[in-house]
């Protein structure tokens, strides 16, 4: 939203200096985002008239121009534009100057031919954004004086503010300049309004059938009008607001809204006379002043001209293109309307068309704005239409919608437990009236009724928040609660960094890929795709599909590095992944998956004892149940009874295959929900055995098609309670050993629990193995 | 005492002597081994005399003898011991010497297999939050990241459509009732969910990830993350929030910077802020919203506002992990590519 420091300060008198003007903005909450100083005089650029202007045969495009600067030297300069005809006034940067745009105006020549200066167009001057050529001043300017002066161009600032959404009274002028004089202590005066001549009452009928959608309507009737060109402040302040100039008449409508935040809107009287406010019937349509055809939907809200019930007006929105005033127009209907915010943001967005006018009202503007727009309307058309007249009179029809002041109260009390500090009541009261409030004192209370601009206040609170921006943030003072709770991290939470540190610890990078997947990336890596969930409104197909697993992500980071060069990499991740469920929300659960590219079963199975052995969590290796999408013979379930607590293994070399990923690449994926929360009681400390122990070696045969774990369960059983240790220190296949087969060998270490071991106990020992061993199919190596 | 000139003393003190003589001149601890086994072994020459000592017939001269050649035997052993040492230090110092390595040769090749892996940038951003709050006393609140309406919008005080959810570009997951699930926008639903479940009075914050419907460049992702602090208790007011963040200002950055609030709007809060912290230098850092938490919302947790009061705050952490390493893209952060991973330490 851009704002004029000279607005404001025919507000309110304000200080002058613009730096402190933004640094109050911004203590107020109104966030100055940029500040643009324009209409400062540029140096060196002087009035100077074209006498003559010459073609040259080898440069087409542009025109030798014979200027007199007034100081009786003809001066030679090239010019790009077309516009300008002999005799025209026209600003010319003399040798030296340097332009708002940093440009230094050099002698400097086309054809060996110098120019001397450069002639000027409004955005050379820093005058406009846009410009269609030279700037024209009028034929009897004196020449060799500033154009700046000439016209009376006023140095001014832009202030673009950054408002929330909450500041719909800021969309005008008048509600920063209220904000800014209650800062610094000085009266509001509003916008200027010249006493008003009345002409006879005239009343428009208005007729309103939506009352909710349109809950007040007021029709002004003016009438000697003369459209025709706006003076030239008034073009001007609207150039620096971004908007164009049109004419008089529009351009006057155009800078009350945007001073006084009031949409108006004016038709030619001898073309609308009488108004009717209704829903649009489906299948109408309307042409609106951009001169696109709108179908209407039924919930638009349509202002029609109630002698033939046509539109005129998408209301609050955009006016039609036939009712437009015409350069004959001399009689004016002058529309301020409240209409209810929600609809009006509806149809703005279902037309696509957010214009100046719906951004007000769909934040809300001032039911009670119209008359004050009204009468700025006519002082700022005074200018150029001396006998325009206001008639008395004018239309206003409110309904039950319209909404009405509130009361509002606030006590010393509820200020100082919200904010901390103890405010004076008086002063409070002084705050509110200061911005409009009308505020009364009862005791330690201020009773207020909220203007109808500000629709954001209606509680206390609303209250307090105004009071404390206006007390000044600053001056509210800092203290630190007096906590009875102490910080910590929970046990999951700080199991979850142990985590992450043993995985560091492995020299795995920690990767973040995106949680959202295409269509086809589970598939593809064996995964179902039954319980995925979509999302509605995704911003690349690619990314519509919530991930059910980790897996996806960490291959393509695993490709990509290899494709740059990076074989073999070891990523992990910790997140979450969102299978569908039959409750609203997904069975949103925190996983780990780690990958190594370069990595076997081997790579994964050392993580997995790793994590282990850090977190105190074990759980079965099954590998009677191949996980979906990994190596068929070299990964397993990690099971707990039942239930799988996660996968280790390979990943299935047809799905390296396919997604181009080269040699093996190791899994291991863990439930976070079950490991993390678990909380392992800590370990209680046995008495280190001062007796002996003995050490037995036993080396079996036994078919690859039971699994060493089963041996290894077998003698831990056999040896019983004097078993210490058990480790399976080598595993042989080929020569000697039974094709299918291999040779395991266990060594036991053995202890008693109180005395000594005697050899008769370890032949003992060792006969029960061998004996388990045999039970299982498992043949004692001589 | 008798005379120690028999020939028994001689031949002792001569034995003596020449063992000495010999165990010094052994060169290798395995030479010296013989050496020792020769003199003390049965064939040996002390072990000759003091078989011959039970010639000796006076009582008096044999145990005198006796007691020398035990003597002997302890004195030789200790030159023995004393001559090993000295021989397994120069035996070591040649293993010592053929076992030199170029150090720095080893380090490359340390450095080149042995790597500890990397945090993400955002991890360890999240993680120092973390722990400078656990010092100010705040627990750490976990939600989901897929949410309802009611928890991402209409208990934080916004009703079905108003106006103010436009501050956030949504993305909805597909349900049985379109728009009621969507990709939290923010953290602040985990305020609620806090509220619901943790008795009061709470000192939390709530770290994660969010999602935003926006196409990714330099400074913006569709998925980010941030942090939410949530004050509940009784008397806590606007001038708390202000001290608390001071707290964390320097506590986080450091002694040298401050805060300020400045006025904005939020609403779930009110009244709300923005806040900025100053460097030392004079620049300031705009850094996130926070304020009083509206009533509204209290109610949305299930707490009378007329007993508890509280503030809230949240800002970005990818923006924290970007300033400090002085990343220039933030796709770079996601782009998992270990050449940008490998970098920090």
């Amino acid at each position: 939203m851009k704002i004029l420091l000279s607005i404001l300060r025919e507000m309110a008198d304000i200080p002058s200096d613009p730096e402190a003007v933004a640094l109050a903005l911004n203590s107020l909450g109104l966030a100055v985002e940029e500040m643009v100083v324009v209409g400062t005089p540029v140096e060196g650029v002087v009035t100077a008239r074209i006498n003559r202007m010459e073609k040259h045969p080898d440069a087409a495009k542009v025109t030798r121009c014979f200027v007199d600067a007034g100081d009786g030297v003809e001066r030679h300069v090239w010019c790009g534009a077309t516009n300008m005809s002999e005799g025209d006034v026209v600003p010319l940067a003399t040798l030296g100057t340097t332009m708002p745009n940093g440009m230094n105006i050099a002698r400097r020549g086309i054809l060996g031919i110098d120019s001397e200066g450069m002639l000027c167009s409004e955005v050379e001057l820093g005058l406009s954004d846009e410009s269609s050529g030279l700037l024209i001043l009028p034929k009897d300017t004196p020449l060799g004086v500033s154009p700046f002066e000439a016209l009376g161009i006023e140095h001014d600032v832009v202030f673009d503010l950054d408002l929330t959404r909450n500041r719909a009274d800021c969309w005008g002028h008048l509600g920063v300049a209220r904000d800014l004089a209650a800062h610094f202590g000085v009266t509001l005066r509003g916008p200027r309004v010249d006493v008003i001549t009345l002409g006879g009452a005239s009343s428009l009928p208005v007729e309103i059938i939506a009352e909710e959608n349109c809950a007040s309507f007021s029709i002004t009737h003016i009438s000697g009008v003369t459209v025709g060109e706006s003076p030239r402040w008034v073009a001007q302040r609207l150039a620096h607001l971004g908007m164009r100039s049109i004419n008089n008449v529009v351009d006057a409508s155009n800078l009350v809204m945007l001073e006084t935040n009031q949409p108006n809107h004016a038709y030619d009287a001898s073309v609308v006379a009488s108004f009717r406010i209704r829903l649009a019937h489906s299948g109408e349509s309307l042409v609106t002043l951009d001169g696109q055809t709108r179908q209407l939907h039924a919930e638009d809200l349509l202002i029609c001209n109630a002698s033939d019930d046509s539109g005129v007006g998408l209301a609050g929105v955009m006016g039609d293109l036939h009712s437009e005033i015409a350069s004959t127009t001399t009689e004016l209907a002058l529309e301020s309307a409240w209409f209810s915010p929600d609809p009006i943001r509806y149809s703005a967005q279902r037309h696509g068309l957010r214009s100046e006018a719906s951004v007000r009202f769909e934040r809300g503007t001032d039911p009670n704005g119209w008359s004050l727009a009204a009468e700025r309307f006519v002082t700022i058309l005074k200018e150029t239409c001396p006998n325009v007249v206001l008639h008395a009179s004018p239309t206003v029809v409110s309904t039950a919608y319209c909404p009405q002041p509130i009361p509002v109260q606030v006590s010393v009390s509820s200020v100082e437990r919200l904010l901390g500090v103890r405010i004076e009541v008086s002063r409070i009261a002084e705050i509110l009236s200061s911005i409009g409030f009308e505020s009364r004192i009862e005791g330690d209370t201020v009773k207020c009724v909220v203007p109808t601009w500000r629709p954001d206040c209606a509680q206390e609170v609303d209250l307090i928040e105004e009071v404390a921006r206006h007390f000044g943030f600053d001056n509210i003072g800092k203290t630190i609660p007096n906590s009875t709770v102490h910080g910590r991290l929970s046990n999951m939470q700080q199991r979850r960094r142990a985590l992450r540190r043993v995985l560091v610890g492995l020299g795995l990078d920690e990767a973040m890929p995106s949680p959202f997947l295409a269509a086809g990336d589970l598939s593809r890596i064996g995964l179902t795709e039954d319980n995925v969930l979509h999302l509605a409104n995704p911003l690349v197909a690619d990314e519509s599909i919530l991930r059910t697993s980790l897996r996806p992500g960490l291959l393509r980071s695993l490709k990509y590095n290899q494709s740059h060069r990076a074989p073999k990499i070891g990523i992990w991740e910790i997140g979450h992944v969102y299978p569908k469920s039959s409750q609203q929300l997904p069975d949103e659960s925190e996983q780990l998956a780690i990958l190594v590219s370069g990595g076997d079963v081997e790579t994964s199975l050392m993580q997995w004892n790793a994590i282990c052995d850090a977190l105190s969590v074990g759980a079965q290796l099954d590998q009677g149940r191949v996980p979906a999408g990994l190596h068929a013979t070299r990964s397993a379930s990690l099971t707990r009874g039942k239930k799988i607590v996660g996968v280790v293994g390979e990943i299935d070399p047809v799905v390296l295959d396919a997604l181009g990923i080269e040699g093996r690449v190791s899994v291991l994926e863990i439930d976070l929900s079950v490991i993390l929360n678990e909380e392992p009681k800590p370990v209680q400390a046995r008495d280190i055995n001062r007796f002996p122990s003995s050490d037995i070696d036993l080396a079996f045969v036994m078919s690859d098609e039971v699994p060493a774990v089963n041996l290894q369960r077998a003698l831990r059983q056999a040896a019983g309670k004097r078993l210490v240790r058990i480790d399976l220190f080598d595993v042989y296949r080929g020569k000697g050993v039974a094709e299918g087969s291999r040779n395991l060998a266990f060594r036991l270490r053995l202890q008693e629990p109180e005395g000594t071991l005697t050899d008769s106990i370890l032949a003992e020992v060792q006969q029960a193995c061998v004996a388990a061993g045999e039970k299982i199919g498992a043949a004692i190596r001589a | 005492m008798a005379s120690s000139s028999t020939p028994e003393h001689q031949q002792l003190a001569q034995a003596v002597n020449d063992g000495a003589s010999a165990i010094n001149a052994a060169s290798t601890t395995e030479e010296l081994r013989t050496v020792v086994s020769a003199l003390t072994g049965k064939k040996g020459a002390i072990s000759t005399i003091k078989s011959s000592l039970g010639k000796v017939s006076d009582v008096e001269m044999r145990k005198e003898l006796g007691q020398l050649v035990n003597e002997a035997l302890t004195s030789l052993q200790a030159i023995a011991d004393s001559r090993s040492q000295q021989l397994r230090v120069g035996e070591f110092a040649s293993v010592i010497e053929s076992d030199r390595v170029d150090i720095t040769e080893v380090a490359m090749s340390a450095r080149a297999t042995q790597r500890r892996g990397r945090l993400h940038l955002v991890t360890q951003a999240t993680e120092r939050l973390e722990d400078v709050f656990i010092g100010l006393g705040f627990q750490i609140a976990e939600g989901p990241e897929v949410e309802t309406d009611f928890y991402n919008f209409e208990a934080l005080n916004m009703p079905p459509s108003h106006p103010a959810r436009s501050m956030w570009d949504t993305l909805f997951v597909e349900s049985d009732e379109p728009g009621s699930v969507v990709l939290r926008t923010h953290t602040s639903p985990v305020q609620i969910r806090v509220m619901q479940d943790w008795p009061p009075p709470i000192y939390a914050i709530m770290p994660g990830r969010v999602f935003r419907k926006e196409t990714p460049d330099a400074t913006h992702m569709p998925v980010f993350h941030q942090i939410e602090g949530l004050v509940i208790d009784r008397g806590i007011t606007f001038a708390d929030l202000a001290g608390t963040i001071e707290s964390f200002t320097k506590a986080f950055f450091g002694e040298g910077f401050t805060s300020r609030l400045r006025p904005s709007y939020f609403p779930f809060t009110e009244p709300s802020a923005e806040f900025d912290i100053r460097r030392p230098d004079g620049s300031w850092i705009e850094l996130g919203g926070c304020g009083m938490v509206h009533p509204h919302v209290l109610r949305a947790g299930g707490l009378d506002p007329a007993e508890w009061s509280g503030f809230a705050f949240g800002f970005g952490i990818d923006r924290m992990a970007k300033e400090r390493h002085g990343v220039n893209d933030l796709r770079d952060m996601y782009s998992d590519d270990v050449r940008f991973t490998e970098q920090f330490s």
